[in-house]
């Protein structure tokens, strides 16, 4: 990469940062410093911004770069991914979104609690979501850090440690300063900017076939060397059975994982109703399915122009396919087009993965101040107001999501938030159906159906070829490998419902029939919603 | 901010005690003379509802979208991925120029989701949302504790 490239992009970068911290100083300038305001935004954004806010929360800079570089390296086994993670959204829509927007406050432990005793259950539900959100800010941290650093074209050790750091600190400014409602306004124009970009790069990779997307097909078979199979599944996921299952618990975990997501359950509370909170959820389905049909086009267009080989040179992940493809399109490496584009694609990666990591660090915020601290703090202890508590928790945060960003630094993006959502469909959506829709669910079941899905799920991945016992793993010199599954799902989300049941059923206590009839009552009708 | 501090107290005591002891302040004062034990009446109130026939047929209509959906959406989903890591042969069975069987399978995925979403979102707005939302009248209501009309 020349030096115009980067000075174009690090402008670029700059001017987004300028915007951010602009809208984060006018969010801020009366502020209430109520709950309500900084954990939802006032509940007030309209249904399409908060679609639009949702759409930005979700596509981080791995479906962007990374599917899109999957489909270029692996050919149709990239495309399993992104239909994954768009069927997962029919399970939010069907059953989560408008439920728990009429059962809850802000968190997820809220829709659960309230049937519950209370404290140990949210205790268990914020320590989940603490952990989903955590283990999901390093993927984007390192993400951040690799490809700033592979993108500015200085691959050192400082400006990956400094990237990190910088990231790190402007998320904490964002949030604690700005609120939801910052995050927002900063998830909205960046879902702007990533779509618009998406949408001016498959124009001009469709414009290159002339409209043919049988022939794009074609040429990307050709060059990929693999033929008529680059175009069917089986290149990556195909060999032995072990492979094999390992994507079938990915795909599990990607489509039962988003809904138990603590960032996007959370957007659903900064709309005044579950209406709204449906509606919303139709707009971002609209905008995810329409951009994740685009990074299809993409992939193939990046192995059909750029070429695997060329891709694979760059990053062996493929996680440049999208920047080089945008380079050659835009009129190749030497002329103003391609410097221009190739910066606004860098550019907008950058601002894709600062407003991800902002939204999920509110969240995690949210679900310490709010379930953690407000259930252990020692009652006679001088009372202190949550939002301070939040504050203060979105740079302890930051500060552990930097250091672990930091120590991850070579680890797999993809696989982290694979188990991001692992750990999120075997943890958090159990309890939560069960307490929507089960009216014997006890105490003791909630409490185990997070421990039960969490435990086994972290377990299980420190116990994968992911840790030890082959060449790629983080501590290749070690061998205690005794799961031979990369991604947990398979075995921790039934894991998890097992649990709940039988923690359920070998309770002594009585379900308590007035508060199922509370909240199913609430959840259908929006009755006393807050 | 209406409902801010008084709710975030009745959330740490949980739904059912709090309706009486804090929710009142923005409730009619009377009410509140005629229940002896407030936290009793509104739990109540969240049974006679669930109770009535009003609220069993809003749970009837959304259950029976709902349940029937989830259970198609997801064999099929599960059905394209266990087919596309155990079958390839029959997914890269051509249909038309470079376009396979794997290609159709994945766009049809895209289709059948906006398909589900789409209907969805046009059953609960005109099946539901009308009675949800007199339902919703009625119980707030009943839990201010004012006789209204839930049948």
């Amino acid at each position: 990469m020349t030096g115009d490239h980067q000075t174009l992009a690090l402008f670029l970068f700059s001017m987004f940062i300028a915007v951010t911290l602009g809208i984060t100083t006018w969010v801020s300038r009366h502020r209430h410093g109520s709950a309500e305001e900084f954990y939802a935004g006032g509940r007030l954004f309209s249904p399409m911004e908060n679609g639009f806010a949702i759409a930005g929360d979700y596509m981080s800079a791995a479906s962007f770069l990374g599917i899109s570089g999957l489909i270029a390296l692996y050919g149709y086994d990239g495309l399993l991914y992104s239909v994954g993670f768009l069927v997962a959204w029919l399970v939010v829509l069907f059953l989560v979104a408008e439920l728990v927007r009429n059962c809850g406050r802000f968190t997820l432990a809220d829709v659960v609690a309230a049937r519950m005793n209370e404290r140990p259950v949210r205790i268990a539900a914020g320590t989940s979501s603490v952990t989903v959100s955590v283990l999901y800010l390093v993927a984007q941290m390192v993400g951040a850090g690799s490809l700033v650093a592979l993108l500015l074209g200085r691959t050192s050790a400082a400006a990956q440690t400094w990237t990190v750091i910088g990231v790190g600190a402007l998320m904490v400014i964002y949030v604690s300063f700005g609120g939801m409602r910052a995050t927002t306004w900063i998830q909205i124009v960046k879902a702007v900017l990533l779509l618009g970009g998406t949408i001016v790069l498959t124009v001009l990779v469709l414009m290159r076939f002339h409209g043919d997307f049988d022939q794009l097909l074609r040429t990307a078979a050709e060059r990929s060397g693999h033929g008529e199979a680059f175009l069917a599944p089986g290149l990556k996921y195909g060999g032995d059975w072990t492979a094999r299952f390992d994507f079938i618990s990915l795909g599990l975990a990607l489509v039962l994982g988003t809904a138990g997501l603590p960032h996007i359950l959370s957007r659903f509370y900064t709309v005044p109703t579950a209406r709204a909170a449906r509606r919303s959820v139709v707009w971002s389905i609209g905008l995810i399915g329409g951009f994740y049909l685009m990074t299809i086009v993409l992939g193939f267009g990046a192995a059909a122009i750029v070429g695997p080989e060329a891709v694979r040179g760059s990053n062996a992940a493929g996680n440049t396919a999208v920047p080089l493809l945008a380079l050659d399109v835009g009129g190749g490496a030497d002329s103003t087009g391609g410097t221009v584009l190739f910066a606004i694609v860098a550019a907008v990666a950058f601002a894709t993965i600062l407003a991800v990591v902002a939204g999920i660090t509110l969240a995690s915020s949210a679900s310490v101040a709010h379930d953690l601290y407000a259930s252990l703090r020692r009652p006679r202890g001088r009372p202190r107001s949550e939002v301070a508590v939040a504050r203060t928790a979105a740079v302890g945060i930051g500060v552990v999501a930097i250091g672990l960003g930091l120590l991850a630094r070579d680890l797999n993006v993809a696989f982290l938030v694979g188990l991001a959502f692992a750990v999120a469909a075997s943890a958090n959506l159990p309890v939560l159906l069960y307490s929507l829709f089960w009216r014997g669910f006890t105490t003791r079941g909630a409490v185990w159906a997070v421990y039960g899905g969490l435990i086994p799920a972290v377990m299980l991945v420190l116990l994968s070829p992911v840790v030890s016992g082959s060449p790629e793993s983080l501590f290749p010199g070690v061998d205690f490998q005794y799961f031979p599954l990369q991604n947990p799902g398979l075995v921790s989300i039934p894991l998890g419902f097992v649990a709940g049941w039988l923690g359920t059923v070998t309770s002594a206590e009585q379900p308590d029939e007035a508060k199922h009839a509370e909240t199913e009552v609430r959840s259908l009708t929006g009755a006393g919603a807050a | 901010m209406r409902y801010d501090d008084p709710w975030y107290d009745a959330l740490a005591s949980g739904w059912g005690e709090s309706a009486g002891t804090d929710a009142p302040a923005s409730a009619v004062p009377s009410a509140r003379q005629e229940h002896a034990a407030p936290a009793l009446a509104a739990a109540e109130v969240y049974l006679e509802v669930q109770r009535s026939a009003a609220f069993q047929e809003v749970r009837r209509r959304y259950r029976r979208f709902v349940v029937p959906a989830v259970a198609v959406f997801l064999v099929w989903y599960l059905a394209y991925v266990v087919t596309a890591t155990t079958a390839p042969g029959l997914m890269a069975r051509p249909v038309a120029g470079a376009v396979n069987v794997a290609m159709v399978a994945g766009l049809g995925q895209f289709l059948t989701t906006f398909l589900f979403t789409w209907a969805y979102a046009r059953h609960a707005r005109l099946r539901r949302d009308r009675a949800a939302l007199e339902l919703r009248w009625d119980t707030q209501e009943l839990t201010r504790g004012i006789r209204g009309g839930v049948s």
